[in-house]
């Protein structure tokens, strides 16, 4: 039931008349939209931003449920050419670098092909500037050959500012210029640019027209949007329409802690306790401290975020999306209770708390498509405190953090304790801020035994102290 | 005051109350709601927004104005469109001839200029004073002189403007357009086929020399997508903020490949018969009867590729089951949750939550049931299925009463107070066909027996209705 990854099931047809294969994902809310494999393929320029969408993308769509992974053709360079001396590795005539650098892009190609074919992967992302048409042929006989998708992600700038302050986010800390000091490094790089633009082919509004791609402007002033062939391709289409890179600081905390927080019970719509009134107005002061420009403020439908938000004294918005997860018939229920009226749930929820879906309820991966839209906005806004719940900013805190399926169930968000993300180079810096209101701990690690028959003590053995 | 004393100030939360029909905790002072609260809903922008199409005679502009006037107000943001040749039409009673668009009758394009600025008078009136969020302006809109005008008219009121050009120089297309809609245009009403044609091409020929489609650089500044080849290629320049980032990706995934979609229920199911709401229960014997029915009826409609969706529920995938074919399963096609109410029968919700059935029948669109839902959460949950049913070609759904309450009012351009009355009867399957600017529906009962599920809104709606009124519209059952 719940736990394994895909399964195929065989049905019988009416009548007995043939079987036919049929591929879900059990309990997953989504179906599946892609049937072939997906080769996503940078092209552009150095410090044109090709790996920060890589990563980025590959996060989104490993959040969403679609196995992605990146294949960054430098990294196999470095592996090949140990230490990098410097730009002239990457002169358009030395025959010598140019034998290695394909050959690096073959075992990449490699990589993908059994990135599909034995781990399951869905999307490729291959990450390399891939910009002359003759490589760009080789990625795409490839792909035809073993029957794969081509969409190709064009990143066009012309803009020496954003160009240089590129170069200083991710380039200078580069494996390559770990020796150098800052403006050997700059000059240096930027020779290396010189190469490539020598032999530079964007793909063409003419040539290219029966290929999949999207072209990028400037940071995403502008996007040219060629042939999308199906549904993953058009859910990267918008992702990529709706990412930008203003600096600017996402917050997420709890709602502060329930009345049915302190009494150890799931779900609910309580009010705040006392010490929760104590945080929403601690959380007041520590954001009015911050000084934050155009803050936007969200919130759940649920009374204990509101209550929360309340206490900023700022405009906020809610979202039904933002909502707890709902617990369906172990709503209101201690951990203990659920241990007593349904045992074999609770061992089940704890052999696989990712896909567990609560009876007449909700699992955490339905939790993730229902948040979608959220990650979607928070992309496009600037500064925003979003005021949630516990398994909501785990799914959300996952996002933003790269972390598994199987660990975000167990990520810690502590009530009173507010997490600062900032977007840097190609990740985000967390700095959690504790507001100093003491609250009830309502984090349960998973137990050791998460067998059905397992005895009631063994099951609550992790389940936090409450009244 | 001091900046210190701004950090140290203690803000006096208000209190809060869940408002009774929609369960949306509202602040309020002297317990009364306060409006100072926002619900998320699509559009949070504070200006209006005026799409402008641009384009040449038979490019899909009003196609594209009516489809996305059409989402966008399914999804919750009042959107109306203004459609210049309209006004047209009521200024010059009879079209005579193509002449009337020759760039060179000075009488043609004062009226023309006219009937431009009337419908931009009334935009005014829609979006500063009639409640309106988008206006959808639909004319040709070719030159540069007139988008001038309309970009400063929206300057002036505080409007977001943004543009959406159709560009396309398909011969096939073109004609295939013009068979479509034109010739059925009261422009063309005494003509014959030929004549139409003739003119109509004509006509397309006065607009193509002063023609000026957006430019990637003269127009750099301006917020637009320029649908190019029926949405084979797309360019997109400065997506300023949500509603315009959901429009391009509506429009990205929009096609007019002609297909058919088929929506149903479930068969007849166990609670159905006993008439109980919700629940998870599986197919009555009539309604494993309708899911052979529904199997024999796809295969003699011997339909190209169709692909077949459910819910996560039993009764869908019970249905489906029966027809033999891959499906897959959408949470998102689950049927309303009605929270508290779940399984129980009408009686049974009069006897238990008078109040809660009376504020349904008020507002049932709007009304959450308590720990469940409303019709306009189903909306918002059903939004990606829509915008995968626009990717898709042929394509069966079998789904419940309310969602499907929900699909076919986007398909058929229901309002919200239509929307949870539309009548969606067991083991009847609407095949929808979308023509011209709208959708042919087309209804097949699979003369399997059910039980009638719909209840029509009472005329008693007030709280303290005696429970006979309440309960006049429950329909039969067991």
């Amino acid at each position: 039931m719940n736990g394994s990854s895909i399964t195929q099931a065989i049905v019988e047809g009416p009548g007995g008349g043939g079987t036919v294969p049929r591929y879900q994902r059990p309990h997953a809310s989504v179906p599946q939209f892609t049937n072939s494999p997906t080769m996503i393929v940078l092209v552009g320029l150095p410090a044109r931003g090709k790996t920060y969408i890589s990563k980025k993308l590959t996060r989104y769509l490993n959040w969403i449920g679609v196995p992605t992974k990146v294949f960054n053709v430098g990294q196999y360079r470095r592996e090949a050419v140990r230490s990098y001396s410097n730009f002239e590795f990457f002169r358009p005539d030395n025959e010598e670098a140019m034998k290695i650098r394909k050959a690096c892009a073959l075992s990449a190609l490699k990589d993908v092909s059994a990135y599909f074919t034995q781990d399951h992967g869905q999307v490729a992302v291959f990450d390399a500037t891939n910009t002359t048409r003759e490589r760009r042929e080789v990625i795409l006989s490839f792909a035809k050959e073993y029957g794969y998708k081509v969409f190709f992600v064009e990143s066009i700038c012309d803009d020496p500012e954003i160009i240089a302050e590129n170069i200083k986010q991710v380039k200078l800390s580069s494996p390559d210029y770990v020796n150098c000091d800052k403006d050997e490094a700059v000059a240096d790089f930027l020779k290396r640019i010189e190469c490539y633009k020598v032999t530079y082919v964007p793909l063409d509004d003419d040539c290219d027209r029966n290929l999949s791609y999207i072209k990028i402007f400037n940071v995403g002033s502008r996007y040219l949007v060629n042939r999308v062939q199906d549904h993953i391709q058009s859910r990267i289409v918008y992702y990529l329409m709706n990412i930008h890179v203003t600096p600017r600081t996402i917050y997420l905390c709890r709602h502060g802690e329930s009345d049915l927080n302190l009494l150890g019970r799931i779900g609910g719509d309580s009010g705040l306790s006392s010490r929760g009134n104590k945080f929403a107005a601690a959380l007041g002061k520590y954001i009015r401290s911050q000084c934050i420009p155009d803050l936007k403020i969200w919130t759940s439908h649920m009374k204990r975020t509101i209550q929360t938000a309340e206490a900023v004294g700022v405009p906020y918005e809610q979202w039904k999306a933002l909502n707890e997860i709902d617990a369906g018939v172990c709503e209101e229920m201690t951990y203990e209770e659920i241990q007593e009226h349904y045992p074999e749930e609770f061992a089940l929820r704890d052999q696989d708390k990712y896909r567990y879906r609560y009876p007449k309820g909700e699992s955490y991966e339905d939790l993730v498509h229902r948040l979608e839209p959220v990650i979607m906005e928070l992309e496009r806004q600037e500064n925003v405190l979003v005021v949630c719940h516990q398994a909501v900013m785990r799914c959300l805190l996952a996002y933003f953090l790269d972390k598994s399926a199987d660990e975000l169930p167990y990520l810690k968000c502590p009530l009173h304790t507010v997490l600062k993300l900032t977007p840097v180079a190609y990740g985000c810096k967390v700095e959690s801020v504790f507001l100093n209101v003491e609250a009830v701990n309502t984090h349960r690690d998973r137990p050791v035994n998460v067998s059905v028959d397992r005895d009631p003590m063994d099951a609550l053995l992790t389940v936090p102290d409450h009244s | 005051m001091s900046s210190t004393e701004d950090i140290t100030k203690t803000i006096l939360p208000r209190e809060l109350r869940q408002n009774p029909l929609r369960k949306i905790w509202m602040p309020c002072k002297n317990g009364l709601p306060e409006k100072h609260i926002s619900q998320r809903r699509v559009c949070m922008t504070n200006s209006p927004t005026l799409i402008v199409t641009v384009g040449l005679p038979a490019r899909g502009k009003t196609y594209i104005s009516k489809k996305l006037t059409r989402y966008l107000n399914w999804i919750g943001v009042p959107t109306k469109e203004f459609n210049v040749g309209q006004y047209r039409r009521e200024c010059v009673k009879i079209y005579k001839s193509f002449e009337f668009f020759r760039p060179d009758n000075e009488e043609g394009l004062k009226i023309r200029k006219q009937c431009a600025l009337a419908a931009l008078n009334d935009v005014r009136q829609y979006l500063s004073v009639g409640g309106g969020q988008v206006a959808v302006f639909d004319a040709t809109n070719t030159t540069r002189e007139r988008r001038s005008t309309i970009l400063r008219f929206a300057e002036q009121n505080g409007y977001k403007v943004f543009f959406v050009e159709s560009v396309c120089e398909d011969p096939d297309v073109i004609a295939q357009n013009i068979v479509q809609v034109k010739l059925g245009s009261p422009d063309y009403i005494d003509c014959n086929t030929e004549e139409a044609i003739q003119d109509f091409m004509k006509r397309i020929k006065c607009y193509e020399n002063s023609y000026q489609p957006l430019d990637e650089v003269l127009d750099k500044d301006l917020s637009y997508i320029k649908v190019m080849d029926v949405g084979q290629r797309y360019l997109v320049n400065l997506v300023l903020d949500h509603i315009q980032s959901r429009i391009v990706y509506y429009l990205m995934n929009i096609h007019i490949t002609p297909r058919s979609i088929y929506l149903c229920r479930h068969g007849e199911s166990e609670l159905n018969i006993r008439g109980r709401i919700g629940g998870d229960s599986g197919l009555s014997s009539g309604g494993k009867e309708f899911a052979l029915c529904l199997g024999k009826f796809i295969q003699e409609q011997n339909i190209k590729d169709l692909k077949v969706w459910t819910s996560q529920m039993k009764r869908t995938i019970q249905t489906a089951e029966a027809l033999g074919m891959p499906y897959e399963q959408w949470k998102a096609l689950n049927e309303i949750d009605a929270g508290v109410c779940e399984e129980m029968m009408y009686e049974e919700i009069q006897e238990h939550y008078p109040l809660e059935f009376a504020l349904r029948d008020q507002d049932k669109y709007r009304y959450r049931y308590p720990k469940g839902e409303s019709y306009e959460d189903l909306v918002q949950r059903l939004e990606p299925v829509i915008m995968e049913l626009e990717r898709q070609e042929n394509i069966l759904v079998i789904c419940h009463q309310a969602v499907m309450r929900c699909l076919l009012a986007y398909f058929l351009d229901k309002s919200a107070d239509e929307l949870p009355y539309l009548k969606c009867p067991l083991h009847t399957v609407l095949k929808l066909t979308p023509v011209a600017y709208g959708c042919k529906v087309e209804s097949i009962y699979l003369n399997v027996k059910a039980v009638n599920t719909h209840r029509d809104k009472p005329e008693n709606v007030d709280i303290s209705r005696l429970p006979e009124e309440a309960l006049l519209t429950v329909p039969a059952h067991h």
